[in-house]
Protein backbone atom coordinates (compact mmCIF):
# COMPACT_ATOMS: atom_id res chain seq x y z
CA UNK A 1 0.00 0.00 0.00
CA UNK A 2 3.04 1.99 0.13
CA UNK A 3 3.16 4.80 -2.36
CA UNK A 4 6.42 5.40 -4.42
CA UNK A 5 8.26 8.16 -3.81
CA UNK A 6 9.93 10.92 -5.71
CA UNK A 7 13.43 10.09 -6.49
CA UNK A 8 15.18 12.24 -4.03
CA UNK A 9 18.86 12.76 -2.70
CA UNK A 10 19.16 9.86 -0.30
CA UNK A 11 19.99 12.46 2.59
CA UNK A 12 17.10 14.98 2.01
CA UNK A 13 14.13 14.60 4.70
CA UNK A 14 11.15 12.34 2.85
CA UNK A 15 7.36 11.36 4.30
CA UNK A 16 7.04 8.17 3.16
CA UNK A 17 2.87 6.90 3.34
CA UNK A 18 2.76 3.63 4.76
CA UNK A 19 -1.04 2.58 6.13
CA UNK A 20 0.01 -0.13 7.38
CA UNK A 21 -1.99 -2.18 10.48
CA UNK A 22 -0.18 -2.75 13.52
CA UNK A 23 -2.51 -6.27 13.58
CA UNK A 24 -2.26 -7.66 10.71
CA UNK A 25 -0.09 -10.31 11.76
CA UNK A 26 -2.20 -11.22 14.82
CA UNK A 27 -5.48 -10.60 12.25
CA UNK A 28 -3.91 -13.10 9.03
CA UNK A 29 -3.05 -15.98 11.98
CA UNK A 30 -6.72 -15.42 13.42
CA UNK A 31 -8.14 -15.98 9.83
CA UNK A 32 -6.25 -19.31 9.15
CA UNK A 33 -7.65 -20.32 12.76
CA UNK A 34 -11.12 -19.60 11.35
CA UNK A 35 -10.08 -21.91 8.59
CA UNK A 36 -8.50 -24.40 10.71
CA UNK A 37 -11.56 -24.57 13.10
CA UNK A 38 -14.04 -24.89 9.79
CA UNK A 39 -11.96 -27.66 8.84
CA UNK A 40 -12.18 -29.26 11.82
CA UNK A 41 -15.63 -29.10 12.01
CA UNK A 42 -15.93 -27.02 15.17
CA UNK A 43 -16.87 -23.35 16.59
CA UNK A 44 -14.39 -21.61 18.59
CA UNK A 45 -15.40 -18.79 21.52
CA UNK A 46 -13.88 -16.68 23.21
CA UNK A 47 -14.13 -16.12 26.50
CA UNK A 48 -13.34 -12.35 28.25
CA UNK A 49 -13.75 -10.77 31.26
CA UNK A 50 -11.79 -9.32 34.32
CA UNK A 51 -10.12 -11.35 36.96
CA UNK A 52 -12.58 -13.65 38.64
CA UNK A 53 -15.70 -13.09 36.64
CA UNK A 54 -16.62 -16.59 36.49
CA UNK A 55 -15.13 -18.18 33.41
CA UNK A 56 -13.23 -21.42 34.74
CA UNK A 57 -16.14 -22.22 36.75
CA UNK A 58 -18.61 -21.76 33.79
CA UNK A 59 -16.40 -23.88 31.40
CA UNK A 60 -15.98 -26.44 34.41
CA UNK A 61 -19.99 -26.78 34.42
CA UNK A 62 -20.58 -26.49 31.02
CA UNK A 63 -17.72 -28.97 29.85
CA UNK A 64 -19.14 -31.25 32.34
CA UNK A 65 -23.10 -31.26 31.35
CA UNK A 66 -22.70 -29.88 27.79
CA UNK A 67 -19.70 -31.46 27.29
CA UNK A 68 -21.57 -35.33 27.83
CA UNK A 69 -23.69 -34.79 24.29
CA UNK A 70 -21.64 -32.61 22.16
CA UNK A 71 -17.84 -33.14 22.64
CA UNK A 72 -16.18 -29.70 23.56
CA UNK A 73 -12.15 -29.30 24.21
CA UNK A 74 -10.79 -26.07 25.92
CA UNK A 75 -7.68 -23.82 25.76
CA UNK A 76 -7.16 -21.65 28.77
CA UNK A 77 -4.68 -18.67 28.97
CA UNK A 78 -2.96 -17.53 32.31
CA UNK A 79 -0.14 -15.78 33.10
CA UNK A 80 1.00 -18.35 35.41
CA UNK A 81 0.67 -22.00 36.85
CA UNK A 82 -1.81 -25.09 34.99
CA UNK A 83 -4.25 -24.37 37.68
CA UNK A 84 -7.39 -23.65 35.40
CA UNK A 85 -6.37 -26.62 33.01
CA UNK A 86 -6.15 -29.27 36.03
CA UNK A 87 -9.92 -28.10 36.64
CA UNK A 88 -11.44 -28.26 33.47
CA UNK A 89 -9.26 -31.19 32.67
CA UNK A 90 -11.36 -33.55 35.33
CA UNK A 91 -14.41 -33.09 32.48
CA UNK A 92 -12.74 -35.64 30.50
CA UNK A 93 -12.35 -33.05 27.68
CA UNK A 94 -9.31 -32.06 26.03
CA UNK A 95 -7.81 -28.96 27.48
CA UNK A 96 -4.39 -27.12 26.73
CA UNK A 97 -2.89 -24.24 28.46
CA UNK A 98 -1.10 -21.37 27.58
CA UNK A 99 0.87 -19.61 30.12
CA UNK A 100 1.53 -15.85 29.25
CA UNK A 101 4.09 -15.33 31.18
CA UNK A 102 3.62 -11.51 31.37
CA UNK A 103 1.25 -10.87 27.98
CA UNK A 104 -1.59 -9.69 29.04
CA UNK A 105 -4.43 -11.37 26.73
CA UNK A 106 -3.97 -14.20 23.97
CA UNK A 107 -2.82 -13.77 20.69
CA UNK A 108 -4.07 -15.58 17.51
CA UNK A 109 -0.44 -17.31 17.45
CA UNK A 110 -0.74 -18.86 20.98
CA UNK A 111 -4.22 -20.18 20.08
CA UNK A 112 -2.76 -21.95 16.95
CA UNK A 113 0.31 -23.63 18.60
CA UNK A 114 -2.10 -24.50 21.80
CA UNK A 115 -4.49 -25.80 19.38
CA UNK A 116 -1.90 -28.18 17.82
CA UNK A 117 -1.43 -30.07 20.95
CA UNK A 118 -5.07 -31.03 21.50
CA UNK A 119 -6.83 -34.07 20.04
CA UNK A 120 -9.55 -32.47 18.10
CA UNK A 121 -10.94 -34.92 16.39
CA UNK A 122 -14.50 -35.10 16.84
CA UNK A 123 -15.38 -31.71 19.14
CA UNK A 124 -17.68 -29.95 18.15
CA UNK A 125 -16.92 -26.16 20.33
CA UNK A 126 -13.72 -24.81 20.95
CA UNK A 127 -13.89 -22.88 24.20
CA UNK A 128 -10.63 -20.31 24.66
CA UNK A 129 -10.59 -18.88 27.98
CA UNK A 130 -8.73 -15.62 27.99
CA UNK A 131 -6.21 -14.12 30.33
CA UNK A 132 -8.42 -12.28 32.64
CA UNK A 133 -8.67 -8.28 31.20
CA UNK A 134 -11.02 -6.36 30.52
CA UNK A 135 -8.52 -4.21 28.17
CA UNK A 136 -6.31 -5.76 26.07
CA UNK A 137 -8.33 -8.86 24.54
CA UNK A 138 -9.95 -6.11 22.93
CA UNK A 139 -7.91 -5.75 20.00
CA UNK A 140 -6.73 -9.73 19.38
CA UNK A 141 -9.22 -12.12 17.22
CA UNK A 142 -8.61 -15.58 17.45
CA UNK A 143 -10.02 -16.58 14.66
CA UNK A 144 -13.32 -17.03 17.01
CA UNK A 145 -16.85 -16.94 15.90
CA UNK A 146 -18.13 -15.64 19.08
CA UNK A 147 -16.88 -13.70 21.49
CA UNK A 148 -18.56 -13.84 24.81
CA UNK A 149 -17.77 -11.07 27.51
CA UNK A 150 -18.60 -11.92 31.36
CA UNK A 151 -19.54 -9.28 33.79
CA UNK A 152 -19.85 -10.74 37.23
CA UNK A 153 -22.31 -9.75 39.86
CA UNK A 154 -19.64 -8.77 42.03
CA UNK A 155 -18.25 -6.03 39.39
CA UNK A 156 -20.92 -3.44 39.31
CA UNK A 157 -23.20 -2.71 37.05
CA UNK A 158 -21.28 0.40 35.36
CA UNK A 159 -18.67 -2.24 34.12
CA UNK A 160 -20.27 -2.05 30.72
CA UNK A 161 -20.17 2.08 30.52
CA UNK A 162 -16.27 2.12 31.66
CA UNK A 163 -14.92 -0.50 29.56
CA UNK A 164 -16.43 0.35 26.03
CA UNK A 165 -14.31 -1.31 23.52
CA UNK A 166 -14.38 -5.12 25.37
CA UNK A 167 -18.01 -4.74 25.50
CA UNK A 168 -18.45 -3.06 21.92
CA UNK A 169 -16.87 -6.44 20.38
CA UNK A 170 -19.04 -8.62 21.88
CA UNK A 171 -21.27 -11.23 20.49
CA UNK A 172 -22.76 -12.29 23.90
CA UNK A 173 -22.50 -10.64 27.04
CA UNK A 174 -22.75 -12.96 30.34
CA UNK A 175 -23.84 -11.56 33.19
CA UNK A 176 -22.46 -13.86 35.74
CA UNK A 177 -22.80 -15.14 39.86
CA UNK A 178 -26.66 -13.73 39.56
CA UNK A 179 -26.62 -16.06 42.82
CA UNK A 180 -24.77 -13.44 45.39
CA UNK A 181 -26.54 -10.65 43.10
CA UNK A 182 -28.63 -10.09 45.88
CA UNK A 183 -26.35 -10.16 48.57
CA UNK A 184 -24.12 -7.61 46.48
CA UNK A 185 -26.89 -5.32 46.05
CA UNK A 186 -26.07 -5.66 42.11
CA UNK A 187 -28.77 -4.31 39.94
CA UNK A 188 -29.13 -6.90 37.46
CA UNK A 189 -31.86 -4.60 35.63
CA UNK A 190 -29.36 -1.98 35.42
CA UNK A 191 -26.24 -4.08 34.57
CA UNK A 192 -28.12 -5.54 31.58
CA UNK A 193 -29.57 -1.77 30.46
CA UNK A 194 -25.44 -0.67 30.78
CA UNK A 195 -25.18 -3.82 28.34
CA UNK A 196 -27.83 -2.90 25.52
CA UNK A 197 -26.90 0.96 25.94
CA UNK A 198 -22.97 -0.15 25.05
CA UNK A 199 -23.72 -3.01 22.85
CA UNK A 200 -26.55 -3.28 21.62
CA UNK A 201 -25.56 -6.11 18.69
CA UNK A 202 -24.86 -8.60 21.70
CA UNK A 203 -27.13 -10.76 23.11
CA UNK A 204 -27.56 -11.18 26.64
CA UNK A 205 -28.03 -13.95 29.76
CA UNK A 206 -27.67 -13.34 32.95
CA UNK A 207 -26.88 -16.98 34.47
CA UNK A 208 -25.10 -18.55 37.92
CA UNK A 209 -22.69 -21.60 37.08
CA UNK A 210 -23.61 -22.05 40.64
CA UNK A 211 -26.89 -22.22 40.68
CA UNK A 212 -27.72 -23.02 37.55
CA UNK A 213 -29.89 -20.54 36.79
CA UNK A 214 -29.93 -19.15 32.77
CA UNK A 215 -27.32 -21.94 32.46
CA UNK A 216 -30.34 -23.86 29.78
CA UNK A 217 -30.19 -20.48 28.01
CA UNK A 218 -26.31 -20.48 27.97
CA UNK A 219 -26.47 -24.34 26.26
CA UNK A 220 -29.34 -23.27 23.94
CA UNK A 221 -26.80 -21.29 22.83
CA UNK A 222 -24.28 -23.22 22.51
CA UNK A 223 -26.64 -26.10 20.57
CA UNK A 224 -27.33 -23.15 17.85
CA UNK A 225 -23.26 -22.77 17.38
CA UNK A 226 -22.28 -26.61 17.05
CA UNK A 227 -21.33 -26.51 13.14
CA UNK A 228 -24.12 -28.48 11.71
CA UNK A 229 -23.33 -32.30 9.93
CA UNK B 1 0.88 -3.69 28.46
CA UNK B 2 -0.17 -5.12 24.98
CA UNK B 3 0.65 -1.65 23.54
CA UNK B 4 4.51 -2.52 24.16
CA UNK B 5 3.80 -5.54 21.58
CA UNK B 6 2.04 -3.11 19.30
CA UNK B 7 4.94 -0.41 19.58
CA UNK B 8 7.57 -3.59 18.71
CA UNK B 9 5.60 -3.91 15.43
CA UNK B 10 5.19 -0.28 14.52
CA UNK B 11 8.71 0.20 15.39
CA UNK B 12 10.00 -3.18 13.28
CA UNK B 13 7.73 -1.87 10.23
CA UNK B 14 9.82 1.73 10.80
CA UNK B 15 13.29 -0.06 10.76
CA UNK B 16 12.81 -1.92 7.96
CA UNK B 17 11.11 0.88 5.80
CA UNK B 18 14.29 3.12 6.61
CA UNK B 19 16.57 0.62 5.33
CA UNK B 20 14.96 -0.37 2.31
CA UNK B 21 15.01 3.31 1.85
CA UNK B 22 18.79 3.80 2.99
CA UNK B 23 17.72 6.43 5.41
CA UNK B 24 19.69 7.04 8.83
CA UNK B 25 17.62 8.88 10.62
CA UNK B 26 13.88 8.53 11.74
CA UNK B 27 11.95 12.52 11.93
CA UNK B 28 8.76 11.63 12.98
CA UNK B 29 6.23 8.69 13.59
CA UNK B 30 2.13 8.98 13.17
CA UNK B 31 0.38 6.93 14.01
CA UNK B 32 -3.48 6.38 13.90
CA UNK B 33 -5.65 5.35 16.45
CA UNK B 34 -9.17 3.85 16.79
CA UNK B 35 -11.14 5.82 19.79
CA UNK B 36 -12.12 2.09 20.33
CA UNK B 37 -8.98 0.32 19.61
CA UNK B 38 -8.50 -0.33 23.38
CA UNK B 39 -4.85 0.90 23.51
CA UNK B 40 -3.76 3.67 26.20
CA UNK B 41 -2.02 6.97 24.34
CA UNK B 42 0.32 7.35 27.50
CA UNK B 43 1.45 3.60 27.70
CA UNK B 44 2.19 3.71 23.75
CA UNK B 45 4.67 6.93 24.16
CA UNK B 46 6.06 4.65 27.28
CA UNK B 47 6.69 1.77 25.14
CA UNK B 48 7.87 3.70 22.47
CA UNK B 49 10.63 5.07 24.21
CA UNK B 50 11.51 1.79 25.54
CA UNK B 51 11.21 0.04 22.28
CA UNK B 52 13.43 2.57 19.91
CA UNK B 53 16.54 3.34 22.38
CA UNK B 54 19.11 2.51 20.61
CA UNK B 55 17.67 2.61 16.94
CA UNK B 56 17.71 5.27 14.19
CA UNK B 57 13.91 5.59 15.43
CA UNK B 58 14.82 6.78 18.84
CA UNK B 59 15.09 10.83 18.65
CA UNK B 60 11.83 10.67 16.20
CA UNK B 61 8.33 12.72 17.32
CA UNK B 62 5.74 10.48 18.21
CA UNK B 63 2.35 11.89 17.07
CA UNK B 64 -0.58 10.01 17.84
CA UNK B 65 -3.65 10.88 15.20
CA UNK B 66 -7.03 9.98 17.18
CA UNK B 67 -10.07 8.19 14.56
CA UNK B 68 -13.08 9.46 16.04
CA UNK B 69 -15.83 6.20 16.46
CA UNK B 70 -18.30 5.98 14.11
CA UNK B 71 -21.34 4.34 13.84
CA UNK B 72 -23.97 3.90 11.06
CA UNK B 73 -28.09 3.06 12.80
CA UNK B 74 -29.22 -0.43 12.00
CA UNK B 75 -32.56 1.28 11.47
CA UNK B 76 -32.08 4.05 9.37
CA UNK B 77 -28.47 3.52 7.97
CA UNK B 78 -27.66 7.02 8.83
CA UNK B 79 -23.79 6.93 9.83
CA UNK B 80 -22.50 9.25 12.32
CA UNK B 81 -20.08 9.87 14.86
CA UNK B 82 -20.15 8.96 18.08
CA UNK B 83 -19.51 11.03 21.51
CA UNK B 84 -16.80 9.78 24.01
CA UNK B 85 -19.44 7.73 25.98
CA UNK B 86 -19.46 5.44 23.22
CA UNK B 87 -22.99 4.80 23.33
CA UNK B 88 -23.95 4.47 19.26
CA UNK B 89 -27.30 6.69 19.54
CA UNK B 90 -28.75 7.69 16.52
CA UNK B 91 -29.50 11.56 16.22
CA UNK B 92 -32.38 10.92 13.41
CA UNK B 93 -34.45 8.37 15.04
CA UNK B 94 -32.98 7.94 18.72
CA UNK B 95 -32.24 4.26 18.56
CA UNK B 96 -29.84 2.83 20.25
CA UNK B 97 -28.92 0.44 17.71
CA UNK B 98 -25.62 1.46 16.14
CA UNK B 99 -23.06 -0.75 14.45
CA UNK B 100 -19.39 0.69 14.45
CA UNK B 101 -18.06 1.55 11.10
CA UNK B 102 -15.00 3.49 12.44
CA UNK B 103 -13.02 3.83 15.42
CA UNK B 104 -10.84 0.77 15.94
CA UNK B 105 -8.05 1.43 13.71
CA UNK B 106 -4.37 1.19 14.87
CA UNK B 107 -1.89 2.05 12.13
CA UNK B 108 1.31 3.14 11.06
CA UNK B 109 -0.05 5.82 8.93
CA UNK B 110 3.49 7.84 7.58
CA UNK B 111 7.08 8.29 9.04
CA UNK B 112 9.22 10.97 7.91
CA UNK B 113 13.12 10.04 7.37
CA UNK B 114 16.27 10.81 5.24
Amino acid sequence: MEKSLQPLPRTATRTVELQLSLLEGNDRQAARNRRRFHELGLAALNLVSSPGAGKTTLLERTLTEFGRTTPCAAVVGDLATDRDAQRLGRSRAPVAQITTGSACHLDAGMVARAVEKLDLSGARLLFIENVGNLVCPASFDLGEKLRVVLLSAAEGEDKPLKYPPIFKSANVVLITKTDVAGVLGFDRAAAADNVRRIAPQARVIELSARSGEGIDQWYGLLADLVPKG
Amino acid sequence: MHEVGIMETAIEAVLAQAREQGATHVHRIVLRIGALAGVEPDALRFAFDAVARGTPAAGASLELETVPARGRCTDCDLEFEVDSDFIFTCPKCGRIAGELVQGRELELARIELS
